[in-house]
């Protein structure tokens, strides 16, 4: 049924549009279009640079894939190599499998079970940045920190972690942190699933690992795989790790967004750390591109079923 | 029931206990030191349980302006993303104008690729251009933008949802379009408007990048920079207080969440928390 009558005027689309289309294009649109510009400039904060930056053409490009100092401790390629281990390793490994666990366990629990644990896992993710921050600085203290206490009380030998194990604090705790989206994303999904299917499988004696891997894994692969897509984007532009360690020590936890904002906003050298962004943000521009059009497809299947 | 099963039963549990705990342990030491005068980053009782920890928050000036600081830019960011979403959202979902999917499609697609850690430069530069480096102004329009494309695409799956009889009903019976949207639209979209909010109110009020990036004086830092100013200049934390106006600054965050929760139940809004 055509109901042309409920639509609104092309004027008046405009000009409901316009206040939101100034500040996104103020904010997000223009920054994009003028990162790019700023990379082939050697624009600085201070200085003659900062006036009158000169067309560098593609120099913070190659200065950064320079082969001379691209491995440099505190350059590009370290930087590089760190987050990609860092999306593997916590994004990956960590919060998706282990909202898929959570997802998972949460299915057999109690109401009141689940949303404890639920409740626990959302509480690590909702909590402001500088609060877990500081809530991890306490917990992993060398001396009194919640961790270590219980480590001595399992008679294994106290850890400065944030100074030993840099590295692997961070990515425990991104896992720790982001866990519960997935969670939550995976738990939606699980209950998509017909339970007579689940119940068949009991009948002819599946066990737990069967069950997953036979029917629950290929029902929910599409959820799966957008949760992944998600989950490394914002793993892959993530700030937070700043507040436990600040990129160190020794650049050992230098991913890109701290690598970024150092060279930005430590050394001013914002032409450098516009070439930085371009490449983040064309490495953005895939993983959104593979997001959408597997989205797309959803939609057209949807479209198809109903 | 038999061995197996009993067996299998206990080991699942132990384990989902056990995987709870993990998650809890690095936050249980946040419930204990809030109350504790002599907290430090041992786990300990308070003995005896005090709010002697909050007064002193609150009688610390500054960090009682960097609450009202988080409220303000919170606030105004909300009420500017609220108003234009909800104008666009309504003029996408009811347009006729040809290439709207397109816009859609370039929305989306700068809104994910767009980072806050890779955009901080230009930002910068833009509000530098703009003069208002330094302002509440700048933070809460760099927000505003930011957070808009997603509020949108929340707000547009509600609308969509809205028959267009009810406006159509309306115009018939003779109200301009900007009425039937002020008085039909608004009141039934008010949930999606809701959780819209929620969402950027949280947005911003842990939002630490920006503010930290564009403000410069200590008067207008939220709570998420200002939290800084309890440590010490050797760079060491002064345990009770920032514990206690750790739990403070967090609680708006948790009563939200709780209270969307509650009343609509968590569903998925494009992303919801990017």
């Amino acid at each position: 049924m055509s109901s042309r009558g409920a639509n609104v005027s092309s004027r008046i689309g405009v000009a409901f549009m316009t206040p939101a289309a100034v500040l996104i294009g103020l904010f997000v649109v223009f920054p994009f279009f003028w990162i790019i510009a700023v990379s082939f400039t050697n624009r600085s904060l201070l200085g003659a640079n900062a006036l009158h930056p000169q067309f560098v053409g593609l120099k913070n490009y190659l200065d950064l894939f320079d082969p001379a100092t691209f491995w440099s401790q505190g350059g590009f390629g370290p930087s590089l190599w760190l987050t990609i281990q860092f999306v593997v390793l916590s994004a990956l490994c960590g919060q998706v499998v282990l909202g898929l666990v959570l997802a998972w366990i949460s299915r057999e629990l109690s109401p009141r079970a689940k949303s404890l644990l639920q409740g626990i896992v959302m509480l690590a993710w909702i909590l402001p940045d500088v609060v877990v921050g500081f809530a991890w600085f306490a917990y992993l203290d060398r001396d009194a920190g919640t961790l270590n206490q219980l480590l001595h009380g399992l008679h294994i030998p106290a850890a400065d972690f944030l100074i030993e194990h840099p590295f692997l604090t961070i990515c425990v705790f991104n896992a720790w942190r982001g866990a519960a989206f997935s969670m939550m994303l995976f738990d939606a999904a699980l209950q998509s699933i017909p339970p007579s299917y689940l119940e068949t499988a009991d009948v002819v004696g599946a066990s737990g690992w069967q069950k997953l891997r036979d029917i629950v894994l290929p029902l929910i692969r599409g959820h799966i795989v957008t949760d992944l897509i998600l989950i490394t984007m914002w793993t892959f532009n993530v700030f937070t790790p700043f507040l436990l360690t600040a990129g160190g020590p020794s650049f050992e936890t230098d991913i890109l967004p701290i690598y970024t904002y150092r060279i930005a906003f430590k050394s001013f050298e914002f032409g450098k750390g516009s070439a930085i962004g371009v490449i983040v943000m064309l490495i953005n521009l895939a993983f959104s591109l593979a997001y959408l059009r597997l989205a797309q497809r959803g939609l057209r299947k949807k479209g198809k079923a109903a | 029931m038999n061995h197996r099963v009993l067996v299998s039963r206990i080991v699942f549990s132990v384990g989902a206990a056990l995987l709870g705990a993990a998650f809890a342990l690095p936050l249980i030491w946040f419930v204990l030191a809030p109350f504790n005068a002599h907290a430090d980053l041992d786990l300990a009782l308070p003995a005896p349980p005090t709010l002697a920890n909050f007064s002193r928050v609150f009688a610390n000036g500054a960090a009682v302006g960097a609450l009202l600081n988080s409220l303000l830019q919170a606030f105004g960011t909300v009420l500017l993303v609220a108003t234009t979403a909800t104008l666009a959202a309504y003029a996408l979902a009811r347009t006729t104008l040809r290439g709207k999917r397109a816009i859609e499609y370039v929305l989306l697609l700068f809104s994910s690729v767009v980072s806050g850690s890779a955009a901080m430069v230009p930002i910068f530069l833009i509000v530098n251009a703009l003069g208002l480096i330094d302002t509440q102004l700048a933070v809460i329009l760099v927000f505003a933008g930011g957070l808009l494309p997603t509020a949108m695409f929340i707000l547009r799956d509600f609308i969509a949802s809205i028959p267009r009889g009810y406006e159509e009903s309306a115009l018939v019976a003779g109200a301009s379009q900007w009425r039937a949207f002020v008085d039909v639209v608004v009141p039934v979209l008010r949930p999606g408007v809701t959780i819209a909010a929620v969402w950027a109110f949280v947005q911003v009020w842990g939002g630490f990048l920006i503010p930290f990036v564009l403000l410069r004086s200590e008067q207008r830092m939220p709570a998420s920079v200002e939290i800084y100013s309890f440590y010490s200049q050797a760079g060491t934390p002064i345990v009770p207080l920032l514990a206690a106006y750790s739990v403070l600054y967090s609680l708006p965050v948790i009563a939200l969440y709780w209270y969307v929760n509650r009343k609509y139940g968590f569903r998925f809004f494009g992303g919801i928390k990017s």
